[in-house]
Formats: structure tokens, sequence, C-alpha cells
């Protein structure tokens, strides 16, 4: 029994340290109001909402696109959200891509291809940050694993603006939002119902946008989620039926030392 | 080594290779008949799971190095695609990055093992020092590869961490610039990084090695501290303990997969997922959790030494808190000398025992410490658990090593276990 005592001693150990390293990462900050939403991705079977995701890439097609990036998506990668190759041609099509230089070293324009990264709003930081009141707007590919609360953080910062106490300060170009840290955004407020037209009927509201986009922007920055949880599963459950045979084992072979 | 008398295997191709070259003699003898107490309990189990994990980080690092470009403008962006693009890369990245978190804990208790039953006693000081060696290197290669995805946390870790360097009187400044290879952490500094960093895992495979190899020469030691006398202490490595550590490892793996797969960021900081920029400093940097108590003893010092009420100063307070973190992992060298008490088991020493156990707390005291802004109430209480830690080592266990009585220790580890065996029926 005292083994079960020791296991128990360093599981609990373990777990001090990774509960102690989440707590002392979620601290820190002002006060803020983070709201905390269910999503279909949560827990170790939760995957991803297909017409949430290809709602999501619409918000962020017509809405965040006109100021953040997603350098590190191609348009090859939204085949994942249900789209086929067709559909893929399509939407990468509609973007125009600097291209060359061709046979006489001229460059040209051309529409996208599935192969082409999604196109920035600006050539560069500097042209962004200069058209966008001195803020840079953050690169969105891998924005939910960049913040603290992830999904609802977009969610919140996106539904979170409100009108600035009297007594706060606030510059021209500068916006109040109750999750944003300090309570000052340099992004205006992005969305408005009845915007964006969805196509399923789904409702053309701007908590709906927002956790479109949430859900959308949370793939991009983990499109391995589902893969990495069917193979954890299936791992888990072979050291599961590996460590009982061993444990077996090892009452067998130490059975005759009991003698 | 084994060049004596050999005994002839069966199997003609074994044989022929063992008479020229007597690998498998060599197996039979350190892990096949190798006599090993037999009273070990699970914290046995951690030196082969720290070997099992280093394994496990040079396999999965070599083949992320084959996809890795280690250039400033390029590192974060290669990262991205390793997660992406590249077939079961994130997998690969997921385990490498949680792997750390876990070979740190195989080897956080591998260390509170030996000093709760006193295994760096003579005759294993040398084995003791080899492992603390290790841990050295582990740390050094674990701050090296915080730094290779390029992002805010790994580029302002490393400013921070090589900025201790300067605190060295008279050549400080001049040895960070050599570190960084220019005057701020930039592509030369990323590439040392990374080269170093495939270096030192297998400096510690060799340092490793000689750890075995020293602990063969020694033997084990056990819960009882007490050394075998008769054949009836022992009992062959194999198969008895090849099964107890493959099943004690794979509970191990089960706890590192559960992490690698379902919560693979818990370890890591948001700031990580931001491409490094020298020209923002991000709020708060911390470094990854199994060097949050030293980091907390680095600040714990906030003071100048120097003789009161003038104002000459002989160590100023950023190199009293340098000299505290290293000496924190420098003063476990000394232990073997510090600790002189005939007694190896915690158990027979309870004084011992009770201020070991407050040790730990204490280093998880600042860990907790170490996470927080060095403010107000957490800089007052990470110097009162400094206080203790360096307290511990070099007064508690020097004194009780003179005036503790230990209770009475079994005469051989075969009358306790039978002794054991009787109680229980």
């Amino acid at each position: 029994m005292k083994n079960t005592a020791i296991i128990i001693f360093v599981s609990v150990l373990m777990l001090g340290a990774i509960v102690q390293s989440d707590k002392s990462l979620a601290a820190g900050g002002h006060e803020t109001h983070m709201e905390n939403l269910e999503w279909s991705f949560d827990g170790p079977f939760g995957t991803y909402d297909r017409g949430a995701l290809q709602r999501g890439l619409q918000v962020y097609r017509q809405v965040c696109s006109a100021c953040h990036s997603m350098k590190h998506m191609y348009y090859r990668n939204i085949g994942a959200l249900g789209y086929n190759e067709a559909q893929v041609k399509a939407i990468a099509s509609e973007y125009m891509v600097e291209d060359g230089p061709d046979d006489e070293g001229e460059m040209f324009s051309r529409p996208g291809k599935p192969s082409d990264r999604f196109v920035s709003p600006f050539p560069n930081r500097k042209a962004a940050t200069y058209a966008n009141n001195g803020a840079f707007p953050p690169d969105l590919s891998l924005i939910t694993k960049a913040r603290a609360g992830g999904a609802d953080y977009v969610y919140s910062i996106l539904t979170g603006y409100e009108h600035a106490p009297k007594d706060a300060h606030l510059l021209d170009g500068q916006y109040w939002n109750k999750a944003m840290a300090g309570n000052v955004i340099a992004m205006a407020p992005p969305l408005a119902d009845g915007m964006i037209a969805y196509e399923d009927g789904t409702a053309e509201t701007v908590e709906q946008y927002s956790r479109d986009v949430a859900h959308f922007l949370t793939w991009a920055a983990a499109p391995d989620m589902e893969e990495r949880k069917r193979i954890g599963i299936m791992t888990l459950l072979f050291l599961a039926v590996f460590a009982s045979i061993m444990y077996a084992v090892k009452r067998k072979v130490w059975s005759d030392l009991k003698k | 080594m084994a060049s004596g008398k050999r005994e002839k295997f069966d199997n003609p191709v074994v044989e022929w290779i063992d008479s020229r070259l007597p690998v498998f003699t060599l197996m039979q003898k350190e892990y096949g008949v190798f006599p090993t107490p037999k009273n070990f309990n699970y914290f046995w189990n951690f030196g082969a799971i720290a070997m099992v994990m280093l394994v496990t980080m040079i396999i999965t690092g070599v083949v992320l190095a084959m996809q890795y470009t280690a250039h400033a403008d390029l590192a974060f962006e290669s990262v991205q695609r390793i997660m992406r693009d590249v077939n079961y890369g994130w997998m690969l990245r997921y385990l490498h990055m949680n792997g750390a978190s876990f070979f740190f804990i195989a080897v956080y208790i591998h260390i509170f093992r030996g000093m709760y039953y006193g295994s760096y006693k003579q005759p294993r000081e040398l084995l003791w020092i080899l492992g603390v060696l290790i841990f050295l290197l582990m740390m050094a290669t674990a701050f090296l590869g915080y730094t290779l995805p390029w992002s805010q946390m790994g580029g302002w870790g490393a400013t921070v961490i090589t900025n201790l360097f300067s605190a060295i009187p008279g050549i400080g400044d001049t040895l960070v610039t050599f570190l960084w290879g220019g005057f701020s952490v930039d592509n030369p500094t990323l590439k040392r990084f990374f080269a170093l960093h495939f270096l030192l895992p297998f400096v510690i495979f060799a340092v490793v090695f000689l750890h075995v190899w020293a602990l063969h020469i020694t033997g084990s030691n056990n819960p009882l501290g007490v050394e075998p006398k008769t054949k009836k202490d022992t009992i062959p490595f194999h198969p008895y303990y090849t099964v107890k550590d493959t099943f004690g490892l794979l509970v191990f793996l089960m706890l590192y997969v559960l992490v690698s797969f379902f919560l693979p960021y818990i370890f890591a900081h948001p700031d990580h997922f931001v491409e490094y920029n020298p020209m923002q400093t991000p709020a708060h940097i911390v470094p990854e959790w199994y060097f949050l108590p030293f980091y907390a003893i680095l600040r714990a010092i906030t003071f100048d030494i120097g003789i009161p009420f003038t104002d000459i100063v002989f160590i100023e307070a950023k190199l009293g808190g340098v000299l505290a973190m290293f000496g924190a992992v420098g003063v476990l060298f000394i232990l073997p000398w510090l600790d002189t008490h005939p007694v190896r088991s915690a158990r027979f020493r309870p004084l011992y025992r009770l201020s070991l156990i407050a040790l730990v707390a204490a280093v998880f005291g600042l860990g907790y410490v170490g996470a927080q802004a060095a403010e107000g109430i957490w800089v007052i209480l990470g110097q009162l658990l400094t206080g203790y830690y360096f307290l511990f080592f070099f007064v508690i266990v020097p004194v009780l090593s003179r005036i503790e009585k230990a209770t009475p220790v079994p005469e051989s580890i075969n009358a306790a276990v039978l002794e054991k065996k009787k109680k229980k029926a």
C-alpha cells in the first residue's frame, strides 16, 4: 500500500506543478472582463464546427482582413473547412497576388491560387502601423494562442465595446473596451448587427459574428487539434492496456519472492 | 572491460560476436544478473524514466532540426511550417516542448529521491556529482532551446538571462557581447544557441554514461540506506526491475501523453506565439516553470552587500542575485560533505526528514513566488524562502550531522523485508 501512497504523492506533485503554472500565467493585467463561453472544440473529444468555421472565414474575409493579415495561412488550408477543390480555387482567385519576375524581369499581378498565402492588407508592418493611427493590427494566424483566454478573448474583445466612463481619458482613434488590458483599444468597433449576410440562416448579430470568427481563428491557430486529440486517445488507450499488462506481469514475476 | 573469464553463449552468432567484442556478456552482467537491492520503491523508477525522456528529446529534437531554420528572419516562420505543413510536425513539437517539462519532472523527483534516502553519501559522492552536472547541463540546454522559436518570450528570456553575466565585475559587459556575438540578442545569438542546443544533449548523454557506470561500481542505494550484505538482500536486475521499471515508465508516459495531446500549451506563455520584436518588451518575462524557484532566488537579493553604515559595497545586488542563483545549484555539488551523518535514509532521521520536507515546500513556494511580479509581499516571501533554502544546506544539514540521533536501523535489507511481511501477516 505504501507504493500506492507514493504514486499518489508523485501524481499530486505533478498536478500541483501543472495547476500552479496555469494559474501563474492567468495572473496579471488590469481589471478586464472576459466572457467564458462553451465551444464545440472544448474537452478531450471536442471538434470544430464546420459551419461556424465557414461563417468565421466569411467574417474574416469581409471585415477583419481589411486591416489584419494572416500570413501563416495558405488558401489551400481552407479545404479543411469543408470546401471542395473548386471552391478553394474560386475563393483564392478572388484575390490579386503579386508574382514574378516574369521572363522580361517584370513583376505582375495575377489571381490567387490555392498555393498562395493569404494576401496581407498592407505591404509591411510600417505601412500597417501608419495606416492605423500608429497602432499595428496584429497578425491573426496565431492570435488565439498568443492571447490568454484564446477564443474567449477574441469573442470578449469583439463584444466588449462600451461607452467610456466619464473619468476616462481617450485620445482620438481610441475606444473603450472592457476586455482589453487597460480598457483602451485602438481598433474601432469592427462589427455591427446585419453587416454580413449569412447564407445558412444563422442569426446576423454581433455576438454570432464574434463567436464564428473566434471559432475560425482558433482553428487557424491550431488546425492540428482534431487529429491531435484522436491520436492522443488512441495512444492513451494503448498505454493503458500496455501498463495494465505490465502491472500483471510485475505481480507475477515478483510473486516468487513472496515465498 | 570484461576481458576476463567469459561464459559461452549457445547461439553461434551471439557467441561469434561476444568472443570478439563481449557486449552480450556486458549486458548480461550489468543488466541481466546485476545484483540489485530487493526493497526499491517506485521512487527508484525515475532514473530509467529520465533516461527514456533524454532519448525522446534527442530523437524528436533531431527530427525537428531537419525542418527548423536557425535564422532571425526565418526561425518563427519555420516553426509554423513544422506545426502546419510538416507531416506530424505538430506532434514532434508538442512532444519536444512538453518533453522538456516531463524530463525535469522526472529529474526533480530523482534528485529528491537521492536527498531523501541519502544516495549521495559515501561511497556514491562522485555518482551524485555527475548527477548534479547532468542537471546543470539540462538547465543550460533547456534555456537555449527556449530561445529557438524566436518568440517574444524566447528572445526576451535570452536577453534577461545573458544579461546576468554583465553583473560579473570588470569583464561582465565584454562577456555578454561575446555571448551574444554582437551588441544585442540577434541572428548570431540565435545561431550559436541552436548549435549549442544541438550539441549539449550529446554531452549530457556522455555524462549519463559516466553516471550509470559509477552507479554500477557502487551499486544502488535503497530505501533503507543499508548496503546489501548477503545474497539474500539482492535480486537480479532482470526480470524483477526491468518489469517494474517498464510499468512505472508506462504510467509516467501516460501523464506525458495526456499533457502533450490534450493540454499542449499548459506550460507555454501566450508570448511564445508572438514573433520576437527587440523594440517591444513584454509586460512579464517569466522563465519556464522548472526554473521559477531559481528565478525567485535570483530576484530575492534586492540589496547590496557591504560594510553596514558605510557606503562600501562588496557585492552589488545584481551580482548577489546571480551568485545566489548559481549557488543554489552549486551547493548540491558539496552536499556529500555537508551531510556527514552516518545514517543514509531519512526514514531513520526524523529531524532531517522534517527539514527536507520543509525544503521541498520552500522550493514549491519559491516556484510560486518566481511566477509573480517582483513587488510587495512576494519580495519578502521570496527572501524568507531563499533564506531557508541556504539555511538548510549550510546550517541545518551540518548541525544535524553532528547532533541528530537516528532511530534504530535494521540489520540488513532482508531482515527488514521479513519483518514487514510478518507484520502484514
